[in-house]
């Protein structure tokens, strides 16, 4: 575990930079990790991802993969590639605040 | 009062389950019914030998019914639905059943139509899924026939059932085409979503070498989003692509399609939501759910099944005696990974312990994560242990449903 400044604050993300207590986040935050991950511009549909898993997290103590995104955030899984290139369920995750999805075995 | 227990699919979970709680109750005691749709019951480990010829179609299936004992009553209908409100199911042939204890054992439905292409041209001439009987049997002949060239084996995406089942097949390929001499001529391609050979990282190692060392080709984290048979290529989501003459997929999988069905009932997959150590749902208190049919965080194998099925007669007897649950089960997962040539590895893990080296079940055994011919005969003998122990419900001696680490050490210990 480490700590990492965003927006001004110190928040505590895991090596692969994933929150490790997502009450740490916040709106501005994830427009700077967007950067981060090349994303210049956190368009409508990128929130709706966003708050999406934010939800699932809360819900179900973990973050949807990207089939379940594909299947509920609204958002087909074509055009969440179009959104985070390098991989919706991991980028998602990390500029929503929320710690890496488990996945499964 | 009789208790009214409904089981609905008679596959490892269900039979295993039905012919379990029939010793733990008298008849007077409890009615058991199972429902199936058909009545052929397929040892489905055995599909991964089905392409090589190495075993046939009509020796891994037989009667449902003959599976589960006296006193048990077989219903065969498609299940339409289940009330969970009003605790009931209803069944295709027009059939409710009202009952007490629900257990869900109904396994996944296999969703080819979900991935862009899959069925379309090509579909079953050059791209197959050994996951089904008549997949497996058309594979055979397709291998018969091939002298050269791609072979490409990929699975669309976690969960699967037997998530090592798609690397034996690449490693009983790489066999194949030596026995017939002409492994020189073909290419092999394990295309994965993950980012190596398996999901826990020392395993992950571990197969990795061996598939290096067999010359088989590995491409990571390539989610597959289109199947173009008639091109012959793999399409990822993020724009790339694989090559082949040959596709061998395993579809995305989800819940029972009833499931959907049942409002309340499954997760966005089509999964049972379920207390990963008790089995009970989360949905309601007389629900439970056992085997692949589960969204407990550990592999959809009959081996998870039947340690599961221990734990689960004891709490459904505990639910209906009002007592509280134990929740002991510990996500118990033990796998033998077939690497040809007469030879396998074995894994044993659970939900805290990823698979690790030594021996199980304990320091005198089979070498877990080291290719052996020991783990070869017991992949093999499994067969007769399915249907002689598994099914009937009895206990293997020595082997418990709780994972140990006797025989196991980490890394550098
Ligand atoms: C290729 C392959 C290789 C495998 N190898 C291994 C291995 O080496 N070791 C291992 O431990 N496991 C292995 N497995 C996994 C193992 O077979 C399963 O995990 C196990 O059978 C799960 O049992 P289950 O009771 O949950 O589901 P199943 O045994 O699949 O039973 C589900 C039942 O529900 C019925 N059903 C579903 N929907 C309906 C409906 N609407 N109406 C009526 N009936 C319905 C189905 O007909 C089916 O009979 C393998 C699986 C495959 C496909």
């Amino acid at each position: 575990m480490s700590t990492k400044t965003l927006a001004g604050t110190p928040v505590d993300v895991n090596d692969e930079g994933f929150f490790e207590k997502p009450e740490q986040w916040t709106e501005e935050m994830a427009t700077e990790m967007a950067e981060e991950e090349g994303i210049d511009d956190l368009t409508p549909q990128h929130w709706q991802v966003i708050h999406f898993m934010r939800k699932e997290y809360d819900e179900k103590g973990t973050g949807p993969t990207v089939r379940v995104l594909g299947k509920s955030s609204g958002v087909s899984v074509k055009e969440l590639y179009q959104l985070f290139p390098k991989g919706p369920a991991k980028v998602a995750a990390r500029i929503a605040g929320i710690p890496k999805p488990r996945g499964c075995v | 009062m009789t208790h009214r227990i409904v089981i609905l699919g008679a596959g490892t979970g269900g039979t295993i389950m039905a012919n379990r709680l029939r010793k733990t109750y008298a008849e007077s005691e409890a009615s058991i019914t199972v429902v199936d749709r058909d009545d052929r019951h397929i040892y489905q480990p055995g599909l991964l030998f089905v392409p090589f010829g190495l075993t046939h179609p009509e020796d891994i299936v037989r009667p449902r019914k003959r599976q589960i004992h006296k006193g048990i009553d077989y219903h065969q209908s498609e299940i339409d639905r289940v009330d969970v409100e009003a605790d009931r199911v209803h069944l295709t042939d027009g059939t409710t059943l009202d009952y007490d204890v629900l257990i869900v054992a109904s396994g996944t439905d296999l969703l080819p139509q979900e991935t862009e292409g899959l069925t379309g041209p090509g579909w079953m001439e050059k791209v197959f899924t050994f996951y089904t009987l008549e997949g497996a049997a058309a594979l055979e002949a397709a291998l018969t026939r091939f002298d050269g060239g791609r072979i490409v084996v990929n699975f669309i995406d976690l969960p699967i059932k037997c998530p090592i089942a798609p690397l034996e097949f690449v490693f009983m390929t790489d066999w194949y085409f030596h026995e017939r001499g002409i492994r020189d001529r073909v290419d092999i391609t394990y295309v994965t979503p993950l980012d190596g050979a398996f999901t826990k990282p020392i395993a992950a190692q571990s197969l990795g070498d061996l598939m290096a060392e067999k010359h088989i080709e590995l491409v990571t984290e390539f989610n597959t989003g289109e199947v173009d048979g008639e091109g012959g290529r793999l399409v990822s989501y993020d724009e790339r692509e694989v090559p082949f003459d040959l596709a061998v997929i395993v579809p995305l999988h989800g819940g029972a399609s009833f499931v959907e069905r049942s409002p309340a009932l499954g997760d966005d997959l089509g999964f049972v939501p379920t207390d990963p150590h008790t089995l009970q749902s989360t949905v309601k208190p007389n629900i439970f759910a056992i085997g692949d049919a589960t969204n407990i965080p550990t592999s959809k194998a009959g081996s998870v099944t039947h340690f599961e099925a221990e734990i689960l007669q004891d709490n459904v007897r505990r639910f209906l005696a009002g007592e509280p649950l134990e929740g002991e089960y510990d996500g118990h997962a033990n796998c033998f990974i077939e690497t040809g040539f007469k030879k396998a590895l074995l894994i044993d893990f659970n939900y805290d312990t990823e698979p690790l080296e030594g021996h199980f079940p304990a320091q005198v055994g089979m070498p877990l994560l080291k290719e052996s011919r020991l783990n070869h005969l017991g992949k093999l003998m499994f067969q007769w242990f399915y249907w002689h122990s598994l099914l009937p419900g009895r206990d293997i001696p020595g082997i418990r449903p709780d994972m140990t680490m006797a025989g196991k050490h980490r890394p550098g210990e």
